[in-house]
């Protein structure tokens, strides 16, 4: 019997990333004075708020058991598009926000239409995507771009103010909202399931008359969408443009995705998760900062290390769960077919 | 036109007529592309640049290859090449006469027995834990840089030791020297898995585990083995690329590597879902790759811009290698031919 306040073992990963979040939050209040505050807690949302944006779509990718490595780039690419489009051509901010969206959008449009028409691995197609991206911020511009327009001084500096003195800036309202329509994408509408059932096995999915086809290349378009809006949430962030902003970030995106409960084997993993996947990954690095002595570099090895453990936690339930290996067995038959065919 | 067909149907056919059509364009369109000049003893020209400069990326594709036929993936190498880079460093010191603290044969020595255990790590998460073969790697990826970074105490170290400078710059026979080494390691892993039927193996493990495993075939421990071979091909990269520089930069050593080795066993025609793999045709890739950078460069458009023509060069490549996509192709030209 499965009780409705989701006790299914599939969550346990999200529940032991919601309980190490806690945990460090908790070893940080505890260790430091002054860490534990509610404006340290929405910090968390303020310094990550593209990096959520970003992990939305990849974890809807990373359901479908695909991958986006372009997302980095992408998001280079849109903060170079915005930062020229208005300081060089003087285009309308809305103008602007549209014609990069669209560039995102366009991107993974083309890069699913190749994956699935042509039934590339998703793996070489968007590291080509993340190459190409990559090299139009260059053609754009080899040196950083300074945004002095009004509105996106205004989106730097605005804040929202919330009870007492905290307060979150209009980038957490955009990373909230694209948070809870990747809630509602993956749970509740048919888009949604049809990338959970691709993600358990393509073959059956196809054989159920889902739209795969159209949901994959979709899905990328939406990752590209969601790297395109990062990269303008980065910009009011930084209020500049540079070709080497997010750089390794795609990596840093998947392991948060890991880190959230998400299986790369695709079929198992929640928007959710994945916010927490963020907030350990941002927790981390500030408590690094309130530790002092420690180099900013020792927070690739606490990920490195925490990636670790998850897999491990990841693979034991799948374990005592029982029926992965048959999973396992049936989606590799699929795959053979599909090698075959 | 059955000689045609048997000779378009090999693996490593259209790798080649890419490089080929490459070089054929560098011959009309740039100038001196070929020209080699002989200075001080030793050859100097575009053709061997592309030679010194594609050996680390060669050296990492051949044991890539060995890992991608198994159907994994290891995107840890470029830290890897770090670490090796970063340790070599250390144990040699940055001392300004030259003089290495310890000999320099340990230090390399150790530099690639530790780049071997990385590679035990990722073997071990593999095929012991059953974790996923790019999330195993990518631990490594994201922590190795900052294991590089703890062994170099997060500074560029410089190297002055003279004689280790020719694993990288020098030359023998008028060639460079690190070309020797991927002809070598090219030669070993050939007969190595060639000869015995350790290939078949590999590839079996590849096509489908399970059957390999009741045929008779320790699956786990080739797994395990290929990943250490590739640790080792990272280890030994990473010795060239610190010599070519005689510096290691925990930050930048091999960066990007992952993804240029990966495409030029692509490239190769190797397949991302296991099985056949080529091991030439993954040199042929590399070579693909810095013929392509070295063309961009002799035209004179800016470095960075190199990766756009990348891009559209895999994409093209990628439609290349697709049945899907050849099939099409074909079909159109029969219905051409049809209604004519």
């Amino acid at each position: 019997m499965k009780s409705r306040v989701g006790l299914d073992p599939r969550h346990y990963p999200t529940l032991v990333t919601i309980g190490l979040f806690v945990l460090m939050f908790g070893l940080g209040s505890v260790s430091f004075p002054g860490f534990f505050s509610i404006q340290n807690f929405l910090n968390l949302f303020i310094d990550n708020s593209y990096l959520i944006i970003i992990a939305v779509g990849m974890t809807l990718v990373i359901i479908s058991g695909g991958i986006d490595l372009s997302v980095g780039s992408m998001l280079a690419l849109s903060t170079m598009l915005s930062s020229s489009l208005v300081e060089k051509s003087h285009w309308n901010p809305a103008l602007v926000i549209v014609v990069v969206l669209a560039t995102g959008v366009s991107l993974g449009l083309f890069m699913g239409f190749l994956i699935q028409t042509f039934d590339l691995p998703p793996f070489i197609v968007t590291l080509a995507g993340l190459y190409l991206a990559r090299g139009l911020c260059y053609v754009i511009s080899l040196f950083t771009i300074g945004i002095q327009n009004g509105f996106w001084q205004n989106m730097a500096h605005a804040q929202i103010n919330l009870i007492g003195d905290n307060f979150i800036s209009p980038s957490v309202v955009i990373a909230v909202v694209m948070l809870l329509a990747g809630m509602f994408i993956s749970r509740s509408t048919k888009f949604g399931r049809t990338v959970y059932a691709i993600g358990g096995n393509e073959q059956s999915a196809i054989l159920m008359g889902l739209p795969v086809a159209r949901t994959k290349i979709l899905l990328y378009a939406f990752s590209g969408f969601c790297a395109a809006l990062a990269g303008i949430v980065f910009t009011f962030y930084t209020l500049s443009g540079y070709a080497l902003n997010g750089q390794g970030m795609e990596l840093d995106t998947i392991a948060c995705v890991v880190i959230g409960g998400t299986l790369l084997t695709g079929g198992v993993g929640s928007v959710l998760g994945t916010l927490f996947g963020v907030f350990i990954y941002g927790t981390i690095q500030v408590l690094i900062v309130f530790q002092g002595t420690l180099n900013s570099w020792w927070t690739r090895i606490a990920i490195g290390f925490l990636v670790f453990v998850f897999c491990v936690l990841q693979r034991i339930f799948d374990r005592n769960r029982g029926g992965k290996e048959k999973k396992g067995e049936t989606s590799s038959k699929a795959e053979g077919l599909q090698a075959a065919g | 036109m059955a000689w045609w067909r048997s000779i378009s149907s090999k693996k490593f056919f259209w790798p080649f007529i890419a490089l080929l059509f490459l070089l054929v364009f560098n011959l009309f369109f740039t100038p001196h592309f070929f020209r080699v000049e002989v200075k001080e003893g030793h050859l100097y020209g575009n053709v061997i640049d592309i030679l010194k400069n594609g050996a680390p990326i060669m050296i990492l594709a051949i044991g890539l290859t060995l890992v991608i036929a198994t159907k994994g993936i290891d995107i840890s190498v470029g830290s890897v090449v770090a670490v090796s880079a970063g340790v070599v460093a250390m144990l040699i010191g940055g001392d300004l006469h030259g003089v290495p603290k310890n000999p320099i044969w340990y230090a390399m020595v150790v530099a690639v027995l530790v780049c071997i255990a990385a590679g035990l790590w990722n073997g071990m998460l593999v095929s012991r834990i059953g974790m996923q073969p790019i999330i195993a790697t990518l631990i490594l990826f994201v922590a190795g840089r900052g294991i590089a970074m703890v062994t170099t105490n997060a500074m560029v170290v410089w190297l002055y030791a003279k004689p280790f400078a020719l694993l990288g710059q020098g030359y023998v026979f008028g060639l460079p020297f690190s070309i020797y080494i991927v002809v070598v390691l090219l030669i070993i892993t050939t007969l190595f898995t060639r000869r015995t039927a350790m290939g078949m193996f590999i590839e079996a493990v590849g096509i489908n585990p399970k059957a390999a495993r009741f045929a008779g075939i320790n699956a786990k421990n080739i797994l395990l083995g290929v990943y250490a071979f590739s640790g080792f091909c990272a280890g030994i990269s990473g010795l060239v690329v610190c010599s070519t520089v005689m510096s290691a930069d925990g930050n930048n050593a091999g960066l990007g590597y992952e993804l240029d080795a990966i495409l030029a066993v692509v490239l190769g025609g190797t397949s991302l879902n296991g099985g056949k793999y080529y091991l030439v045709g993954s040199i042929i890739g590399a070579l693909i790759v810095e013929t392509l950078t070295t063309t961009i460069y002799a035209f004179g458009v800016p470095p960075e811009i190199s990766r756009v023509v990348k891009a559209i060069v895999v994409w093209g490549m990628c439609l290349l290698q697709s049945s899907k996509f050849r099939s099409m192709i074909a079909g159109a030209f029969t219905k051409k031919e049809l209604s004519v």
